[in-house]
This record gives C-alpha cells, structure tokens and sequence, in this order.
C-alpha cells in the first residue's frame, strides 16, 4: 500500500509549531529530542485505527493542543502548592512540580534523607549527566506516540537515586495550576540501586474547569533485590487531558509493587511498560479506577518477563458510574528462555449504571512451553442479592452500593502496605462514593 | 402486630402465593410449616421487600402500615428481619463494619443518634458472648468462610443487635448441627418478649422444641390450610404432609 500523508489535525499542527519554537530552549540533547518528536510526526496522534489506541482516540479526544507552560515564578509555585491536597496527610519527603517544572525551593537539598539523591532534571539534560545514559531503559516504549511526545518536549523533572533502605515514603507532587489551559511534559528518572528499597509516592492535581494536559514519564530502573513500593494517585480537575507513562525494568530478586489510582481527570491513560529483566523477581502491578459523568480512564499495561521464573501479579478493578467509560489493556509477554513464569492478570469491573462501558482487552503472548499464566476480565453490576441482603439490615440502597463498591476496589488497594498511604486511599474512594450519593 | 391479608404473589409468572392470610400478634410466636415449594421462603422474602416478587393482590401491614409500599431498608427501620435461610456472603466488608453499618443506618432512620464506637463494641460483645461467636470471627469478612452454622449465629446476632419487632426465622435450623441448634435457640428465646414477634418457618418440629410457638400454620400451594396449637406441629410430625397435599393437586 502506498505510503498516505494525512492531514494534520489542528491538534498536530499545534504542537509541530510549538516544537518548532521551543525546541532551541529546551534543555539537553537535541538529537534524542529531534528524534521523538520526527517518529511522533511520521505516525500523528494515534486514532481508533491504531490497536493500541482504538478505545483512547486520541486524535478525537486531543481537539486542541494547549500551549506548553512556561516556568511559574517563585510565589506561583508556592500558592499552588499551598493549594494542593492529593496525599497530603501523608508525612513524607516533598518533592514538587508546578506546571511541569521542579520546584527545588522547596527542597531541601542539604537535609535529604540518607541513601536519597535527587539531580533536577533540565540541569542534568543541560550538563549531559551521567545519569541520563540510564534513561529510556524500555526500548517498546520509545514506540510509544505519549512516550515520544513527552521525550521530545520535556522540559523539567528530576533523576531520583535511592542507595539504601529509606523509610520516609518520596512523594512526587505534580500540581498543574492556573486556569486557562496549559501542556506539560515532566520526566522524572528513577533510579533505586541494588538492594535498595524505597516507597514512592506520585499525586496529580490540578483544578477543576482547566484543561490542562499534563503528560508525565517515570523511568524506573531498579536493581537486584531492590524493593519498591509506588502508589499513583490521579487527582486531577475535571477538564484535564492527563496522559502518564511509567516505564519500568526491574532487576533479579527484586519485589516490585504500583497501584495507580485514577479518580480524576475528563481523559485519562496510564501506560506501564515493565521489564523483568533478572530471575525471581516479583512484580504486582494493580489499578484502581473511579469514573463518572463523562469521564474517560484508559489503562494499558505490558509485562514482559524477560528473564526465567519471575512472578507477576496484575489486578486493575474500575467502578464506572454515569455514562463513563474505562479501558482496560494488559499484555504479558513470554519470550522463549523465560520458563517457569508465573504470570496472573485480572481486570473486573463493575457498572453502576446503565449507560456507562468497559474495554477490557486482556493478552497473552507466550513462546515459553513451562509456564503458568493466566488472565481474566469480568464486568458486571454489583449483586442485587447481594444489595438485598445489606437492605434488609436497614442499609440504604446508595449506602449498600458504597460498601460493596469499597470492598470490590479495596483489593486492589489492600496490597499497600503504608498504613497513611491506605488509608489516603480509602479515603478517595470513600469521598467519590460520596460525590454519587 | 402483623396482619397479612389476600396476599396474592408470583414471579416470572408463577403464582407462588394465593391468597394468604394470617395475623401474628405482639408476643407471638408462630410458627409456618409445610412442604417444598409451598411458598413458605416466598412468604419470607415477600415480607423483606424482595424485588423479584410481583405482588398482585393483597396487603401486609404492620401495627398497621402498609409495609409494601416500603423499600427494604424502610421496612428493616421499622422493625421487620429476615433472618436468611441462607446468609449471603460478602467478600472485604468486615462483619464489625457491617454492623455498624446496620445499626446505625437504622437509628438514623427512626431519628435516633448514632451510637458511638465503645457503645457499639459493647453491644456487639454482649451479644456475641451469649451466643458464643468469637471475636475474631467479626474482624473477618461478614459470613465468608464461616460454617453453616456460624453463619446462622451471626443472623440472630443481627437480630439481637437491631432489635427488631417483628422477626422471621427461615429455616434456621438447617444446616445446625444440635449444639448450633441450642445455640440459636437460646439466642431466639432471650429475645422473646411482648412487644416482638416471631415467625418461624421450618420443615421439622425439631427446632420448635426448642422455640415453642404459640401458634402452628400449615401452609400448602400459597395459602395457610390449616392453623392451630403447639400440637399440631407434633401431629404432622407425625403424619406428614399428606393430607395437605391433596389441596395441591386439585
């Protein structure tokens, strides 16, 4: 078939523009920019004739492209982190965004905890650290158009470096700010060191009425017998675009643990992108989804298990209200050499609702003969016996689907194990089921 | 008081309940025995506000109100439980937190305050030491993995927690093995006062030597055949169903 050239979307023809104008100011290595943002141009916003992108059309939902923000000043920064609430009972080490860009007045660099390093990012691309050679560990994800857009446009972020055993959960805070619509693109590198262990924190926030399109990246790259704990939670206003992508590639007898919790945002996609790149590592990588109105939660997941008799663990629960709609996409991927996988994916579902839909598209790609993998997807209402048995006690119909709905969801959240950081969690849950009632 | 009048019921077009009648007084306890598939689990979830049930004719009312007009937690509110022939299982809701949940919702309802935490610990302990519920078996998900005959205590535990006026066992004793029966049967029996009462329905008078009823109804093809004392339960004890079922063939 002969190659077509697509018109550009107004969208796309935006954001040609803006890197054309920003591409001499932002920091760091032009070729690595250049060339995300020429692979993003070949392909343009991904449309639902795009596998990977056919229940998230971007191309639709992406009408316009908002201009990217520029640096806030010092008391911008400070008012809207003043303002911000997403996990902030949670007694940990702070380390802000505000519209994309590090705000490292209020880090405290010379009391940082112990085996806790943190390198701000535009200074690291600028200087060409050592560091960024460990950047885009997951080679698939440079594939990836979300990816791509957010290597050739970001501007700030941090590389995090943990050497020992820390105890104070790192919490990153990314708050988008103002009103009238404005584009981010942070990357943050995470870098845990070989048996080093760690709990990090991520909140995004911004106010509802904006929309705001932040697009974020974490890079995780964590070594032999490390142990992280990374609990997501998307906070964001109403109207914001929030498109994130971890990526992930984990070393041998390592534990890893991530649970995103989306219960914000008009449109959301989270990407995870994970390698288990050493022998008898574990990984549980669960999701926790609360839509409503018109809201749009895309979550999409690849699992490689790339190296022999690792075991994974995916559980992604959404509770969809109104007429929302959630996507779910998992892969686990076996390569030939990796035997003695073990390797259990599930997305359930539930509709409160009749006009509300679920995506779930569950995959398997095994070459391996000596595995055990598994993958299952329901979607369903909640049980009216079920319902009918909590009534009977005298419990209210709304009250009843609020119980059942926090004990459906609190599997996926009883894997944190940070007593403040479950119980911030309960809490979003508690406070969405109240927004319905 | 309770008075169930003409009570005409179906579901998916099958006529289950035809024309029942039967009145339970304050202090009561009556107790309805009768085949399978003579309606008597209908009656029960009739009673609850279950919504598969089309009612069609007839009315249940309550010292007076019309209870079906009520959603099932109105109807709870107001004093009525079902304790479940079978208990539904409900995976990560804690029995504690259901508890309270109830009991809460409940006074909420009927315009009391809410108990506070201490109180409410107190209660539930009470309650549960009389009927020899241990306590870990309350931080556990409310009936999951429980016996059939845990599950059983921890309906008349409910009962004597929400306090209810009128009270319907279904089959409660199935499933008990004798000293689950003595159990709940205690349980039952302290609760028995003027002012609240009983409808237990059973396939065996087993269970009413333990809980004597005041009254026996025998109930056949939707409808109460037969009404009388604590005797006739021993009567079709002893003769079985079969001079009532000729009514069903008819």
């Amino acid at each position: 078939m002969a190659d077509v050239t697509l018109m550009k979307t107004p969208a796309e023809t935006a954001l040609a523009q803006a890197y054309e104008s920003a591409k001499a100011i932002l920091p760091g290595n032009v070729e690595s920019r250049a060339e995300a943002f020429e692979l993003f141009t070949r392909s343009g916003l991904p449309h639902r004739r795009v596998e990977e992108f056919k229940y998230t059309d971007l191309r639709a939902l992406m009408r316009e492209a908002a201009p990217f923000a520029g640096t806030p000043t010092a008391s911008e920064a400070k008012a809207a982190l003043q303002s911000a609430k997403a996990l902030a009972g949670v007694e940990a080490l702070q380390v802000p965004f505000v519209n994309g860009h590090f705000v490292r007045d209020a880090v405290d660099f010379g009391s940082l905890p112990e085996g806790v390093e943190i390198v701000p990012l535009a200074e690291a691309l600028a200087s060409g650290h050592d560091w960024l050679a460990r950047l885009s560990p997951v080679a698939w994800a440079r594939q990836n158009p979300v990816y791509q857009l957010n290597t050739a446009f970001m501007a700030d972020g941090v590389m995090l470096r943990v050497t020992g055993q820390v105890e104070t959960p790192v919490h990153l805070r990314f708050v988008t700010a103002g009103n009238s619509a404005v584009a981010t693109a942070t990357r943050v590198l995470v870098l845990v060191e070989e048996g080093a262990s760690v709990t990090l924190l991520e909140s995004h926030e911004s106010p509802n009425g904006a929309n705001h399109q932040p697009n974020d990246v974490i890079e995780m790259v964590a070594g032999d017998r490390s142990n992280v704990r990374h609990v997501r939670l998307n906070a964001e206003g109403d109207g914001a675009l929030a498109l994130s992508t971890l990526t992930l590639k984990v070393g041998a007898e390592a534990e890893f643990f991530s649970i995103n919790v989306v219960a914000g945002a008009a449109t959301s996609r989270h990407q995870v992108f994970a390698i288990l790149d050493g022998e008898n590592t574990k990984a549980r990588i669960n999701g926790m989804t609360m839509v409503k109105g018109g809201q749009h939660a895309d979550s999409t997941l690849v699992v490689e298990h790339a190296a022999p008799n690792c075991e994974s663990r995916e559980l992604f629960k959404t509770v969809i209200d109104g007429e929302a709609t959630g996507v779910f996409q998992g892969k686990i991927i076996v390569p030939h050499h990796a035997q003695k996988t073990d390797g259990r994916m599930m997305s359930a579902a539930v509709l409160l609702s009749e006009g509300g839909t679920m995506n779930n598209k569950p995959e398997l790609e095994i070459f391996a003969d000596d595995v055990q993998c598994a993958h299952g997807a329901t979607c369903g209402q909640l049980d009216e016996d079920l319902l009918f048995y909590l009534m009977a006690r005298g419990i209210p119909r709304k009250e009843a689907e609020s119980l059942m709905v926090q004990a459906f969801l609190g599997e996926a959240v009883e894997f944190v194990e940070h007593e403040g950081v479950h119980d911030a969690l309960v809490s979003v849950v508690e406070g969405w089921l109240r927004a319905r009632a | 008081m309770l008075e169930i009048k003409n009570l005409v019921v179906q579901i998916e077009d099958k006529r289950i309940l035809n024309g029942l009648n039967l009145t339970v007084n304050n202090g009561e306890i009556a107790a309805i025995m009768g085949p399978n598939g003579s309606g008597k689990s209908t009656l029960s979830y009739v009673i609850a506000g279950k919504e598969d049930y089309e009612v069609l004719d007839g009315e249940i009312l309550l010292d007076g109100q019309n209870v079906l007009e009520m959603e099932p937690d109105e109807r709870a509110a107001a004093g009525i439980f079902l304790a479940f022939q079978y208990p539904l299982e409900i995976p990560g809701v804690a029995s504690m937190t259901f508890l309270k949940a109830a009991l809460n919702a409940q006074r909420k309802a009927r315009g009391e305050e809410e108990l506070t935490t201490p109180d409410f610990i107190k209660r539930v302990n009470a309650a549960a030491q009389q009927l020899e519920i241990p306590k870990d078996m309350l931080k556990r998900a409310l009936n999951v993995g429980f016996s059939g005959g845990e599950k059983k205590r921890m309906e008349i535990l409910q009962m004597a927690l929400l306090q209810p006026t009128f009270c319907i066992l279904d089959e409660t004793d199935s499933g008990l093995d004798i000293d689950a029966l003595r159990i709940v049967s205690e349980g039952v029996n302290a609760l028995r006062s003027p002012d609240r009462s009983f409808l237990v329905i059973t396939h065996y008078q087993r269970l009413l030597n333990h809980i004597v009823p005041d009254t026996v109804h025998v109930m056949s093809s939707g409808r109460i055949v037969k009404s009388g004392g604590k005797e006739l339960a021993l009567e079709l004890e002893a003769n079985g169903y079969a001079d009532y079922r000729t009514s069903e063939a008819a």
